[in-house]
């Protein structure tokens, strides 16, 4: 008998004899609060940090202003081609190395932990938000959700072949429980957050 | 045959640097701190364990199915499952795929369950080259040593230690114990592994049967770096990482982080659903003695955890013993219930690494009876014959000192005794209980011969 068979025979023999009801989830994250405000406070109690724009010629004044331009800069949004490279989606991923800033958007954020959701429809490229050296993600104010239940009940039947909830830049407390940026991913991370 | 010390034994040695034990058992409080003002913050706290129980629970009466599911579902997404029944399984499995492409380096992120299996052992005698990326994980590897705690795997581990180890294998500066020099020295030595492996291998903190998607929660980033620069990714779970729905994410990641560290969630929490294009997922699937488990009615709970290390931070025992104490690749309160099934006769010690005070129970996040499943442990392991001797011997000693007033009487008077009129004989250290406080001064007579002199009726006697 192969392994799949035997093991799936012992859990069948060896689970409890009924079936357990799933309890449901529709009385939770009901609690009110001002999702923008929290979505702030939030992002950057973890390390992260915002700016509040109007449209994209405000991010790329934005990006100019406090990056280094001079450096490789990537985006998936099609309105910031001035400032950064839109033609890197096909590239071997590990072409990828050099680069300083990638922007992109997200489908919409978490206010209870500042998480926001992509995925490769946004991304370009699985490890674009990973490799770079600091992140910057746009995110409508409109779509700011209050926890992680309407954030699934957004994504409810969503396609993709990966996504990710990002909060924050990378981070590490490995060495003596000392907080440190920057650990793998992004050292940083901004999020544009547009009216 | 016992390789290890006992987990008693073992903490008697962490105890002698008594500076570094208490600097253990506050860091470790610090941050059980974090997770109650995490946990503080959300008024439906504890609604939201007893929902995530009630999802576990639902779980593990239906597992057959939901397996099944996943299997056809991660199989339409792409996927290519296996299936491990143990350990040795397991790691053939890894290795096979290892060799299938030609390919004898590997980079690793953080998998319980490949500490489980010795997957890295089992690589190395074949010739492949194992690099952990989580820099806790990163750290202990140099030094050859095993994680001491799930989450956090260097946390016995002083900043003056990292940076010796530093120096020896990274080349940096010698005596530099800046946290941030020592991190940024492994972003860049690890970067070059992450750019130059062909196969990468994470764990996986949930399973969505719906979908057959794996979801891979980290801090760091180094399982995405890995997983999206290698042509191959492996992903290893055990059987009961399972859940049924997308949905219920939502209540597993507001309290995974949230019990682990105190965050409101990690930084990346990946869903990974189907290979990038030519690329490959594969994901193992374990046994490795979790369906015996399953079947022990009293114990099957244990499987409902979800690897957070919430129980570990709040443990007394824990805190002040260090988690190479107990020599599982799980420690703590939860590694003490699991390991037992693994191995009965090896692991027969830690169900008494215990004060039993239920801590554990009150911050787990899904619920697991821990604390009661510990004193159910020493039940089975003493039925058994699995008990110290030593132990045995005193239990059947008590036995017959409690159950004959006579001798229970003497006895009393004879410690008593012993206690005023030779103190140097309890007074040693032969006698555990003397260890680290004062043996109390004896009193002058038992509770009995006071009463029998000032109990009722003899008061009653006395007046007439």
């Amino acid at each position: 008998m192969s392994s799949r068979a035997s093991i799936l025979e012992k859990i069948k023999e060896n689970q409890p004899a009924s079936v357990t009801e799933l309890p449901i989830l529709s009385t939770l994250g009901l609690e009110a609060f001002d999702v923008l405000e929290k979505y702030k406070t939030v992002l950057q109690g973890i390390g992260g940090d915002f700016v509040e724009v109007k449209d994209y010629d405000s991010v790329i004044d934005f990006v100019k202003k406090n990056y280094a331009t001079n450096k490789r800069m990537i985006t998936t949004i099609p309105a910031l081609a001035e400032i950064a490279e839109t033609d890197w989606f096909n590239d071997d991923p590990h072409t990828l190395e050099n680069v300083e800033l990638t922007l992109v958007e997200a489908h919409f954020g978490v206010a209870e932990n500042s998480a926001l959701w992509v995925t490769d429809a946004l991304l370009g490229q699985r490890v674009a938000p990973f490799i770079t050296q600091y992140l910057a993600i746009i995110v409508h104010k409109k779509d700011i959700v209050a926890t992680m239940h309407q954030a699934y009940d957004r994504i409810r039947n969503q396609e993709y072949g990966f996504g990710t909830f990002i909060a924050g830049p990378s981070k590490t407390a490995d060495i003596e429980q000392s907080l440190v940026l920057g650990a793998h991913g992004a050292r940083g991370l901004i999020v544009f957050l547009m009216e | 045959m016992k390789n290890n010390l006992e987990h008693s034994e073992a903490a008697a040695i962490f105890n002698k640097d008594v500076k570094r034990v208490d600097w253990h058992d506050e860091t470790l409080w610090f941050v059980r701190e974090k997770r109650d003002k995490a946990a503080h913050q959300i008024p439906e706290w504890e609604l939201l364990r007893e929902t995530a129980s009630q999802i576990k629970n639902n779980v593990l009466s239906n597992i057959h199915d939901y397996l099944v599911e996943f299997e056809s579902n991660a199989l339409k997404n792409g996927i290519i499952v296996h299936w491990a029944a143990n350990a040795d399984e397991h790691n053939k499995i890894v290795h096979s795929i290892m060799e299938k492409h030609g390919v004898n380096q590997m980079v690793k992120s953080k998998s319980m369950l490949t500490e489980e299996c010795h997957l890295n052992e089992y690589l190395s005698e074949k010739g492949i080259d194992v690099i952990d990326s989580d820099l806790g994980e990163r750290i202990v590897q140099l030094r050859k040593e095993p994680p001491s705690h799930i989450v956090l795997p260097a946390i016995h581990l002083k900043k003056e230690d990292v940076s010796e180890t530093f120096h020896e294998h990274l080349g940096t500066e010698k005596g530099n114990n800046d946290p941030q020099y020592l991190t940024e020295a492994a972003r860049l030595h690890l970067r070059d592994t992450f750019l130059t492996r062909k196969v990468a291998l994470t764990g996986v903190n949930f399973a969505i049967a719906e979908t057959g998607e794996i979801v891979v929660c980290t801090n760091e980033g180094n399982a995405d770096m890995g997983a999206h620069l290698a042509d191959v990714h492996i992903a290893c779970m055990g059987f009961e990482k399972i859940i049924p729905q997308r949905k219920h994410l939502s209540v597993f990641l507001r309290l995974l982080a949230r019990s682990a560290t105190g965050q409101p969630i990690t930084t990346f929490s990946s869903h990974f659903k189907k290979p990038r294009d030519g690329k490959e997922i594969h994901i193992v699937i374990v046994d490795n003695g979790r369906s015996n488990q399953l079947g022990r009615e009293d114990f099957r709970n244990s499987l409902k955890c979800i690897r957070c290390g919430a129980c570990m931070n709040t443990c007394p025992v824990y805190r002040r013993s260090g988690g190479h104490s107990y020599h599982n690749a799980v420690a703590g309160p939860i590694g003490s219930i699991l390991a037992p099934n693994l191995d009965m006769s090896k692991n027969a010690d830690l169900p008494f690494a215990s004060t039993l005070c239920g801590s554990c129970t009150n911050v787990c996040p899904v619920k697991i009876d821990i604390h009661d499943q510990l004193y159910k442990w020493r039940q089975v392991l003493v039925k058994e014959g699995h008990s110290p001797l030593g132990k045995t011997i005193a239990m059947n000693g008590m036995a017959t000192v409690l159950a004959n007033p006579m001798v229970f009487d003497l006895a009393g008077k004879a410690g008593r005794f012993v206690m005023k009129n030779m103190p140097a004989l309890v007074n040693n250290s032969l006698n555990p209980w003397y260890k680290q406080r004062e043996m109390p001064a004896p009193p002058e007579e038992s509770f009995r011969e006071w009463y029998k002199k000032n109990g009722k009726e003899s008061k009653a006697k006395n007046n007439e």
